[in-house]
């Protein structure tokens, strides 16, 4: 019989193993789905997995993706690290892009260069704010921040709702819920010709880059892993739990609405109802899948970007709602998590005849 | 307030407020075994979606229920499978429940999303359904608000006045003890599980099968993280979860009665409805405040892995 047996130490090999492992179980996982579903394995396979990246242009669309993803990430892996279990980053995304649109907006016509690095600010201001809310209430009143956060995912998405159908719906948009299109100087300039993916992405890898520094070359970033890995440690070393709370969850929701501004002054170039559609969640799987380490978010993000587009050439091609997408990222996180249980234990052959009685 | 309004809004409080009950008792349940699991929405939903396309395929609302049991507490299996066999984190395994399922139900429900079902008429009990004011609105009611009620009975004898729910308890307070005892630790803490997940699926159920009647993409709108709020609110205690469920429920309906009664007042539906939202953040802080409420109330191992030492 096989069992579970408790390693010395944890495996550092199988710390980096793991990911690898949930990526080749999920693959194996969404074929097994495709062949239950009465397509052909390989053909789903081909579909989902390789056709996006298969020219210059679906590697930009795979690149844009992920753009919104691994902000999110860092900025959620600061606070993870520090057991502050921010979830919100959805309606932190989407109150990062209301704060970008309303500067864009108040500012309609302008033609100043400074247009643009006004809403960059201001996204991660609002995102930031929103994430304020949580904090506050955690370190004021004790209050769970996985449901305030979470809670407040779903008042944003009223918020924006409100927006579009009200107050900032464009008056010659026929009546449809968004806002009008930004001018030239609100929205991001694209870095490759002929594509859409826009100066966000460079930012990102920026901000990627920032999040690495903060986290294992600064003392503050120091002092949330401690935090994180041994509590004890770090009470008794006098760091303070209320302003690791306030930083993860700031900086991480400075981070989302980043990402929300990006969406709005990038792809979409306007704000609409649909504005958030769940980087903030799948920025979680990213976060977990990525070992919460800039590194690792960085492939992660390109991979769940590459789930997001699978899905809808599944859509285009299979025939198949591409909600699929939601199913293999969720996928990838349970296999993540099991395989994980192997960075503390290993599998051990128990041979009966040695029970004895 | 003439009569008939009150007794209609009671009347749609209750309804309100029951898949919240149901969902909530499941969870206190798990969550007194030391299990937290925040995948509460992934199993409404799952549950929801299973409930709605068996229940359109047979025509009977009751095998629904049972799907949705059943679809809850599958889903409820592969988390205690990564929790409590692989000892994975349990928020991040409830996180990943709650992705899962969510994503799971939008891509089986999508064919079913232009389908509606019949509403289910409710039971009448007789006598006692005729009292003025409450009888209609508390004893005319869809079958499952009973089992709702009945629900809370069953739990409160069972956790307080049945030996298997002293045990249950001494599981969530401290695992090590009773293992030492010789109490199946782990297998207490699966079934603990699964109920909370049947439960979740009934819940989810009863959404979209009796409440709404329709399935949509997102139907369980948060109900599954506001179940979860309710039992910190509760201090996990089920008396508690009743009144916080009804509270809910009435928020809920008076926001809808406000936009429905064509008032004239000058505020927004999309805020309006944001209000059950920032009332579960309002009633946690108001709960949460006081640090030692909830630390003498939470079972002592909620959260934390346990693996006996053979």
């Amino acid at each position: 019989m096989l069992e579970l047996e408790a390693r010395a130490e944890p495996s550092r090999l199988m710390s980096w193993l793991s990911p690898l492992l949930a990526v080749v179980l999920t693959i194996a996982g969404g074929m097994l789905v495709f062949s239950a579903l009465g397509k052909d394995p390989l053909e789903g396979f081909r579909i989902f997995f390789l056709n996006p990246v298969k020219d210059l242009y679906g590697l930009s669309e795979l690149l844009l993706k992920a753009t919104p993803l691994m902000l999110c990430a860092i900025g959620l892996a600061i606070g993870f690290r520090a057991n502050v279990w921010n979830i919100g980053a959805e309606g932190q995304f989407m109150l990062g892009a209301v704060a970008a649109t309303g500067v864009a907006l108040y500012f309609d016509g302008s033609e100043s260069a400074l247009l643009l690095p006004a809403m960059i600010v201001a996204g991660a201001l609002g995102g930031a704010a929103w994430a304020a809310i949580p904090a506050l209430l955690r370190t004021r009143f004790n209050a769970n921040e996985i449901l305030v956060s979470l809670m407040l995912v779903y008042v944003a998405q009223l918020f924006v709702s409100w927006l579009v159908f009200g107050p900032w719906k464009d008056p010659d948009g026929f009546n449809f819920p968004q806002t009008q299109m930004f001018g030239d100087a609100a929205l991001m300039p694209v870095l490759l010709e002929g594509t859409r993916l826009h100066l966000g992405f460079a930012l990102a890898l920026a901000v990627l880059v920032a999040g690495y520094a903060f986290m294992n070359r600064s003392f503050a970033g120091f002092r949330m892993r401690v935090a994180g890995e041994a509590p004890d440690a770090a009470r008794y070393a006098g760091f303070s739990a209320t302003r690791m709370i306030w930083i993860g969850l700031l900086l991480g929701g400075a981070a989302a609405g980043l990402a929300g501004m990006g969406e709005v002054a990038g792809p979409m170039g306007q704000l609409t109802d649909k504005v958030g559609s769940g980087y903030g969640f799948a920025a979680i799987i990213v976060a977990f899948v990525g070992r919460l380490n800039a590194f690792g978010i960085l492939l992660a993000s390109l991979l769940m970007a590459l789930l997001y587009i699978g899905g809808e050439q599944a859509q285009q091609y299979l025939n198949l709602p591409s909600s699929i997408s939601m199913v293999f990222q969720g996928m990838l996180l349970f296999f993540l998590l099991g395989s994980d249980v192997f960075i503390n234990y290993r599998l051990r052959l128990r041979r009966r005849a040695v029970q004895g009685h | 307030m003439d009569a008939s309004l009150f007794t209609s809004m009671l009347f749609a409080t209750v309804v309100a407020g029951t898949p919240l009950i149901i969902v909530a008792l499941g969870l206190l349940v798990s969550e007194k075994a030391g299990v937290l699991n925040l995948g509460a929405e992934g199993m409404m939903a799952m549950g929801a979606v299973a409930a709605f396309a068996v229940t359109h395929h047979s025509g009977s609302p009751w095998l629904g229920v049972l799907a949705g049991m059943g679809a809850g507490m599958v889903i409820a299996l592969i988390f205690g499978m990564l929790t409590l066999t692989l000892m994975a984190n349990q928020v991040a395994s409830g996180l990943a429940l709650a992705i899962f399922g969510v994503g799971l139900a939008a891509f089986v429900g999508k064919p079913y999303e232009a389908v509606a079902l019949q509403a289910v008429p409710p039971i009448r009990i007789p006598f006692i359904a005729d009292l003025p004011l409450i009888g209609e609105a508390l004893y005319n009611q869809q079958a499952l608000v009973y089992f709702s009620w009945a629900l809370f009975w069953g739990l409160l004898w069972f956790l307080y006045r049945s030996r298997a729910g002293l045990v249950l308890r001494a599981v969530g307070e401290s695992p090590a003890s009773a293992h030492a005892i010789g109490y199946p630790v782990i297998r207490i803490r699966y079934l603990a599980v699964l109920f909370g997940g049947a439960m979740a699926g009934i819940g989810g159920a009863f959404l979209s099968v009796f409440y709404t009647p329709m399935w949509a993409e997102g139907m369980v709108a948060g109900r599954g993280w506001i179940a979860l709020a309710l039992v910190v609110f509760a201090t996990w205690r089920p008396l508690r979860v009743m009144i916080g469920a009804y509270l809910f429920g009435g928020v809920m309906i008076t926001q809808l009665f406000i936009q429905g009664s064509g008032l004239q007042i000058d505020f927004p539906s999309q805020l309006l409805s944001s209000l059950p939202y920032w009332a579960t953040i309002v009633v946690l802080v108001a709960i949460s405040r006081n640090a030692n409420t909830i630390r003498l109330n939470s079972p002592v191992s909620l959260g934390k892995p346990y693996r006996p030492d053979a």
